[in-house]
């Protein structure tokens, strides 16, 4: 069992030695580059990392440069979950053989991933994959759209949301389909551990993602990072979109131990009303239109029963 | 420890379990793999291996073939020995990854039992597939029988895992014409197999923490163009030499002799015809008779289909008159593959031979003695003639009236 890096504090975490460097091509004000640097952070061993088509992928890893120090493959889009369980299943066989290259380490295997992998298109390779119980994390980086493709509707893509195929238009009020809740779906895989995180969060975060690395089997990590392109906020803002949307309840930062003990791990002093988080993005502007308030209404039922069941659940330890 | 198996000097196989015992003889690290018709044995026999304390390393049994391959690319750039199988569908299916599992030059070696592609859904053979993959950036070996199967499963670590070649190769065998009928097959023990293959070597393996590898990065017009450039320059250049220093050491420790084409009564030859998997040897056993009857008739098999050995079969049909080549593939609206490659190589040629082409054994349907009769005696007629008697696209056996083109 490998040891539990100690932080003591966001400038030691934020400091602390960088595998994953500022030299990328990602959006400036981009919560991609903030939550990878969170995960990496938490551990000190050593890293076989692996990415799915996307954001993170193309802006990180464009020959004759990268931006990991540590192993990194990306095979296809729907793929980094596989590629990661493969290096792991090697890990395992060189390991009984005597054959690892540096027998006395233990590395972290991880895949980072966007929505439209986890959700979509990958979503079959990573339930292979937690079927099987590689020991692995799965984290995807969750900004509800295509984005690197240029902002298409996910299954992660929440109501009313306007994307470039179900755009906000005369006689549509954009996304019509509820986000597909995957939290539910990986932890109803008997996954040991699955948590959602967000980068503001950091100690939250941090502790999610050691808990991770220390349990053994697959681990997925949701975690909200807010698109300043696609989302439409300031880049300068990503922090406190972050902070509305755990503050509003929209990302209710929670963990889900062994496939049923669930813990919430945030309870905001203060919660601040749905429409504040809407309010504050592009995406949802039209949402504000008179004709749209049902819409609007319906968010903060749906926020408010989710909190309600994600409560119940908490008590039931079940 | 993995057990040992002692082996018969000349155990009765199928192509199925001959390719199965060697991948046991290699002593794989990983193997990543999900169970299609008429490979399925391959896994199952792998499965059963492990199962009895045979095998050392990981068995992945995944829920795809894409994850299949997926895997195999993330255990092969993870530095250790890989394989797996498939045929039609699943190779279809894998058709993506296997781009770029050999786009990151990764040793993994595929037996693809060969099985025709739907719409209509069939499970028979035929060399769809096979096809499907020719311009995938593997190698790709060809089997006649069992005992091919096994030979060519041992070279193919070999030649994969070389630090001069670093690409992936596939073994095609017949889908049930060899995959499952049963055949004596010569076999090597355990220890003189795996010492044959060798141990893996690995290269920029990335679980070498003191030596961080990246694999699968994006390059767009500025280097993409650089990258095919080099692999295709590496198929062309490197794995011939490789191979022909393999195939040299398997005859020197088995006897049995394998060469980039077979080269069957050619040298003489004034008629030939160019064939892949069971055909070949059925169509050389009819050379044989017809030799008898003083008609010099000649066969070459296509041992190895990537990299296409364009000069060696210039050279090894030099002489002939009247090539007649074979495609167990529906060409889908051109000629058939083998007939235009082969025309290509024999195009510059001094004596130009008639070329025709023959589509044949769609989903199984049997390649006969009296088929290859027929086409060895247009063939025939072709050399006597100096051009082609015949339309230069004929369907062999299909029902209905003769089905012509071209």
């Amino acid at each position: 069992m490998s040891e539990i890096k100690k932080i003591k504090n966001l400038k030691e975490f934020s400091t602390s030695a960088d595998r994953f460097e500022g030299a990328n091509l990602l959006c400036p004000g981009c919560a991609h580059s903030i939550i990878v640097r969170e995960v990496l952070n938490a551990t000190n061993d050593d890293l076989v990392i692996g990415a799915s088509t996307g954001c993170l992928e193309v802006c990180t890893a464009v020959y004759p440069y990268t931006s990991w120090d540590a192993s990194w493959i990306h095979i296809g889009f729907e793929n980094g979950s596989t590629a990661v369980a493969g290096a792991e299943a090697m890990y395992k066989a060189l390991k009984s053989k005597g054959r690892l290259p540096q027998p006395d380490r233990t590395p972290k295997f991880v895949t980072f991933a966007g929505d439209g992998a986890t959700y979509d298109i990958g979503f079959q390779w990573i339930s292979g994959c937690f079927e099987r119980g590689h020991d692995m994390m799965y984290v995807c980086l969750d900004n509800e759209v295509y984005a690197n493709t240029g902002g298409q509707r996910s299954s992660s893509t929440p109501v009313g949301s306007s994307t470039t195929t179900a755009p906000a238009g005369r006689v549509s009020y954009g996304e019509k389909k509820e986000k597909k809740d995957m939290i539910a779906i990986m932890a109803a895989h008997g996954s040991p551990y699955v948590a959602q995180v967000a980068p503001n969060k950091w100690k939250d975060m941090v502790k999610k993602i050691q808990h991770g690395f220390q349990v053994e089997g697959p681990v997925f990590i949701n975690a909200i990072s807010p698109c300043t392109t696609e989302w439409k906020f300031a880049p300068e803002d990503t922090m406190m979109i972050t902070d509305l949307s755990t503050d509003s309840l929209v990302f209710p930062l929670y963990e889900i131990i062994d496939g049923h003990e669930l813990n919430i791990t945030y309870r905001p002093k203060n919660v601040i009303p749905v429409v504040d988080y809407l309010g504050a993005q592009g995406r949802f502007k039209h949402l504000f239109k008179p004709e749209n308030k049902h819409i609007l209404d319906g968010w903060q039922t749906r926020v408010d029963r989710n909190w309600e069941l994600l409560q119940r659940r908490e008590e039931a330890r079940v | 420890m993995a057990e040992k198996i002692d082996l018969l000097e000349t155990e009765v196989w199928d192509g199925n379990m001959a390719a199965s015992q060697a991948m046991r003889q290699a002593q794989i690290d990983v193997v990543a793999a999900y169970p299609i018709t008429p490979s399925t044995p391959v896994v199952e026999n792998y499965g059963n291996f492990l199962a009895n304390g045979y095998i050392d390393g990981e068995f992945v049994m995944v829920e795809s073939e894409h994850a299949a391959m997926s895997g195999c690319i993330g255990a092969s750039a993870a530095g250790g020995r890989v394989a797996t199988a498939t045929s039609s569908q699943g190779f279809a299916l894998m058709v993506e990854t296997l781009y770029q599992a050999s786009g990151m030059r990764l040793p993994i070696v595929l037996n693809v039992v060969n099985r025709a592609l739907a719409a209509p859904l069939n499970v028979n053979g035929d060399h769809s597939d096979m096809y499907l993959g020719r311009d995938s950036g593997w190698i790709q070996l060809n089997a006649y029988n069992a005992q091919d199967a096994y030979d060519l499963n041992l070279i193919a670590f070999k030649v994969a895992e070389n630090h001069k070649v670093r690409l992936p190769v596939m073994i095609h065998q017949d889908g049930f014409m060899t995959s499952h009928t049963a055949e004596g097959v010569k076999t090597l023990q355990d220890e003189e197999a795996y010492a044959f293959v060798g141990d893996f070597k690995p290269m920029n393996a990335m679980l070498d923490f003191e030596k961080p590898a990246t694999y699968g990065v994006q390059t767009e017009e500025d280097w993409h163009f650089e990258h095919k450039a080099r692999q295709h320059n590496d198929l062309m250049t490197k794995v011939y030499p490789v191979m022909e220093e393999v195939f040299a050491e398997f005859e020197k420790k088995t006897g049995r002799k394998f060469d980039l084409v077979t080269n069957h009564r050619l040298d003489d030859a004034e008629v030939a015809i160019v064939a892949m998997g069971t055909t070949v040897d059925t169509a050389m056993m009819v050379a044989d008779q017809l030799r008898e009857k003083g008609i010099k008739a000649g066969v070459m098999g296509m041992r190895v289909i990537r990299p296409f050995p364009f000069a060696k079969i210039a050279e090894v049909l030099s002489n002939v008159k009247a090539v007649c080549c074979m495609d167990r593939s529906s060409p889908g609206g051109a000629p058939g593959m083998l007939y235009n490659e082969i025309s290509g190589a024999l195009y510059n040629s001094a004596k130009r031979p008639v070329v025709t082409g023959y589509v044949y054994g769609l989903g199984g349907r049997d390649m006969t003695v009296e088929y290859l009769k027929g086409i060895f005696a247009d063939g025939l007629e072709n050399a006597k003639a100096g051009k082609p008697t015949t339309p230069l696209q004929q369907f062999i056996g299909v029902r209905g009236p003769k089905l012509n083109f071209l």
